[in-house]
């Protein structure tokens, strides 16, 4: 077992395409986070309720940059939107994207309307940039409000088929190339749409426990609370179907088992077996279940759930690795294994991965800079609502 | 206007000339054996390739020729050749040729049987990697070769992931997709690939599968041939004859 084509002695895939789907799982999972609470009422998490809106869309705006960063000829990136071949998944990439970026935008106008009318009373370049993304309209009243929410609300409900849409359709790229065993598989759109649901709550618990705690706010504990008994239900879900996936390759124990249950033996046996299941899964999963389970004190239950939602986030982007770059060692020979490990400083490398994951979190400062993320956080110790 | 008619007069009888000539000796009969590459004229060539495994030598003369040809990057392939050796205890060991031939090794036990399987790309009828562009750069153009617009390809890699052959790749000169072309610039001139000139053992046999006189056509009658991955459903048009039942 040691032949592989001569044309697959390097991955095609990097790490930037490791990346691609795990950022559009974050823009997924935090939006339907936020639809949670504008469509479905769950007031609990209204504290988060901006901030996952907002946090969808700056991964949003990131989403296409690893791509860019891959492609051989990123100059012609548009001829996927004026040329686009509709019998590919890919093809549908472009107007996926648009689309739901539209949507995003929009609702958080508004969502945010009258913040940035607030902010657009004042003066400076702040003031002066609301009144542009205003367009010039700062009229408000007890009618342009309810306007503005009914509106916000049909948004989030047609953004949750979108988010599932843009994410699953990820799935679907991988899932429908026959040529590959281990991607080949109808699951791979509903395993993805899971998994991008799992690591958008989990962004945004690690997210808004470490500004809360670098900000001195206290924790909406109802919120934190409920955003855990999701994540829980959620990881659940995901991974059972991730498991059920392999498993019944396994069991059917066809030809292409042969490959596939020696790439998880071996190629895949710390990445896959010990870190992304027997680490990142478990571990959560008995720490959000003994939290859903039992009363905690806030103190503790709080550790285990960022601990948990920290690890799911490394858990998920474990499990597009394993997909992604696993699916590329499988020589398509069905003789051998090829071997991947992304450089620290290549074009395609981890330095600048870590740069375009740690984009979004900047872009989501100066957001906060702008307009206000978490308008109602109140102060450890205090009692009163605070805008900081 | 006499000078014109009688010039008009002269082309027509150049014409009627050429005409004749080419009644006379078919363009099939001067491009027969390998170079079959024209077609008869009758109907629109339809090209395909056969592979005879029985008679492939693993001289790897068409992978320097199809290097020459086009100019191929190092490091990437448009054709390669495989040597299979099986043992006596079932033990299947391949490898393919770099640019510099075959490792030798001292060999691990003896060997049943060996024998050399050149690849190259399928021009597969449902190409699967022309289905996956995202832009349209990949297409099948009506004679049945796989080709890809290098003016438009974004080198994406999906095509690369989508075949299942191994055969696509993006290269590392022009980070674009590259593959097998049948040599489309020869089939232009009537001449075969440069792989199918070079073999010094007809292995490789390409032709006109629309020609039913063509090489290609009555070998494909005659022999028996298997078809590389058919469950995917690609059709491909590289028939691989006697191959043995190791090689996918």
């Amino acid at each position: 077992m040691d032949f592989v084509f001569p044309n697959e002695q390097n991955v095609t895939w990097t790490v930037m395409i490791v990346l691609y789907p795990y950022i559009t799982g974050l823009v997924a999972g935090a939006f339907i986070v936020s639809s949670l609470y504008h469509v479905f009422g769950r007031t609990e998490l209204r504290a988060v309720a901006r901030f996952s809106l907002a946090s969808a869309f700056v991964f949003l705006l990131f989403a296409p940059l690893p791509l860019l960063m891959h492609l051989g000829q990123p100059q012609r990136a548009f001829n996927i939107m004026i040329t686009p071949n509709f019998s590919s998944a890919m093809a549908g990439f472009g107007f996926i994207y648009a689309g739901y970026l539209i949507v995003v935008v929009m609702e958080i106008w508004f969502v945010m309307r009258h913040s940035f009318i607030e902010r657009a009373r004042g003066a400076g370049p702040i003031a002066w940039l609301c009144r542009i993304i205003l367009l010039g309209n700062a009229h408000e009243d007890d009618a342009t409000r309810a306007a503005d929410h009914r509106i916000a609300r049909f948004l989030a409900g047609l953004g949750i088929p979108m988010a599932c849409l843009l994410h699953g359709y990820v799935g679907f790229l991988f899932g429908s190339l026959k040529a590959n065993p281990w991607w080949s598989t109808p699951l791979m759109f509903v395993i993805f749409i899971f998994s991008a649901i799992v690591s958008g709550i989990a962004v945004l618990i690690f997210h808004y426990m470490v500004v809360a705690r670098l900000n001195g706010w206290r924790l909406d504990q109802p919120c934190v609370r409920s955003l855990a008994k999701y994540l829980w239900g959620f990881m659940i879900i995901a991974v059972a179907l991730e498991l059920l996936e392999v498993m019944s390759i396994a069991y059917k124990q066809t030809e292409e088992w042969e490959v596939l249950g020696m790439l998880i033996r071996e190629k895949l046996f710390v990445s896959y077996v010990v870190l992304q299941y027997l680490v990142f899964s478990l571990i959560p999963f008995f720490l959000l279940g003994i939290n859903s389970l039992f009363s905690l004190r806030d103190r503790v239950a709080n550790a285990m759930v960022w601990t948990a939602a920290t690890m799911l986030l490394v858990q998920v982007l474990l499990m597009r690795w394993n997909v992604v770059v696993g699916g590329q060692l499988v020589s398509k020979s069905m003789r051998g294994f090829t071997d991947y490990f992304p450089g620290l400083w290549e074009k395609e490398g981890i330095a600048v991965a870590v740069v375009i994951f740690t984009l979004p979190f900047g872009i989501l400062w100066v957001f906060n800079k702008i307009v206000p993320l978490f308008p109602e956080a109140v102060p450890r110790g205090g009692s009163a609502s605070g805008t900081k | 206007m006499t000078d014109d008619r009688n010039r008009s007069r002269r082309e027509v009888l150049k014409l009627l000339a050429a005409g004749s000539g080419l009644l006379v000796f078919p363009l099939g009969t001067l491009l027969a054996g390998e170079r079959e590459a024209a077609g008869d004229g009758a109907r629109a060539p339809y090209w395909a390739y056969a592979v005879d495994t029985t008679r492939c030598i693993g001289c790897c003369a068409c992978m320097r020729a199809c290097r020459d040809e086009n100019d191929v990057t190092a490091g990437v392939f448009r054709t390669w050749v495989e040597r299979y050796r099986i043992g006596f205890d079932g033990e299947v060991r391949v490898d393919a040729a770099t640019d510099n031939g075959y490792v030798f090794e001292p060999a691990a036990g003896e060997v049943a049987r060996a024998f050399f399987v050149p690849k190259l790309c399928n021009h597969c009828e449902k190409s699967v990697c022309n289905q996956v562009c995202p832009v349209g750069a990949a297409f099948n153009t009506p004679d049945g070769v796989v080709l890809v617009d290098q003016k438009h390809c974004i080198g994406c890699g999906y095509c690369v992931q989508a075949c299942p052959y191994g055969s696509r790749f993006i290269d590392p000169k022009t980070h674009k997709a590259g593959k097998c072309t049948f040599c489309y610039h020869r089939l232009a001139e009537g001449l075969a690939p440069a792989c199918v000139h070079a073999c010094p053992r007809e292995a490789r046999i390409f032709g006109d599968l629309n020609d039913p006189h063509s090489k290609l056509s009555v070998l494909l009658r005659q022999r028996h041939y298997r078809l590389l991955k058919p469950e995917l459903g690609t059709h491909p048009k590289c028939y691989y004859l006697e191959l043995d039942r190791e090689v996918v």
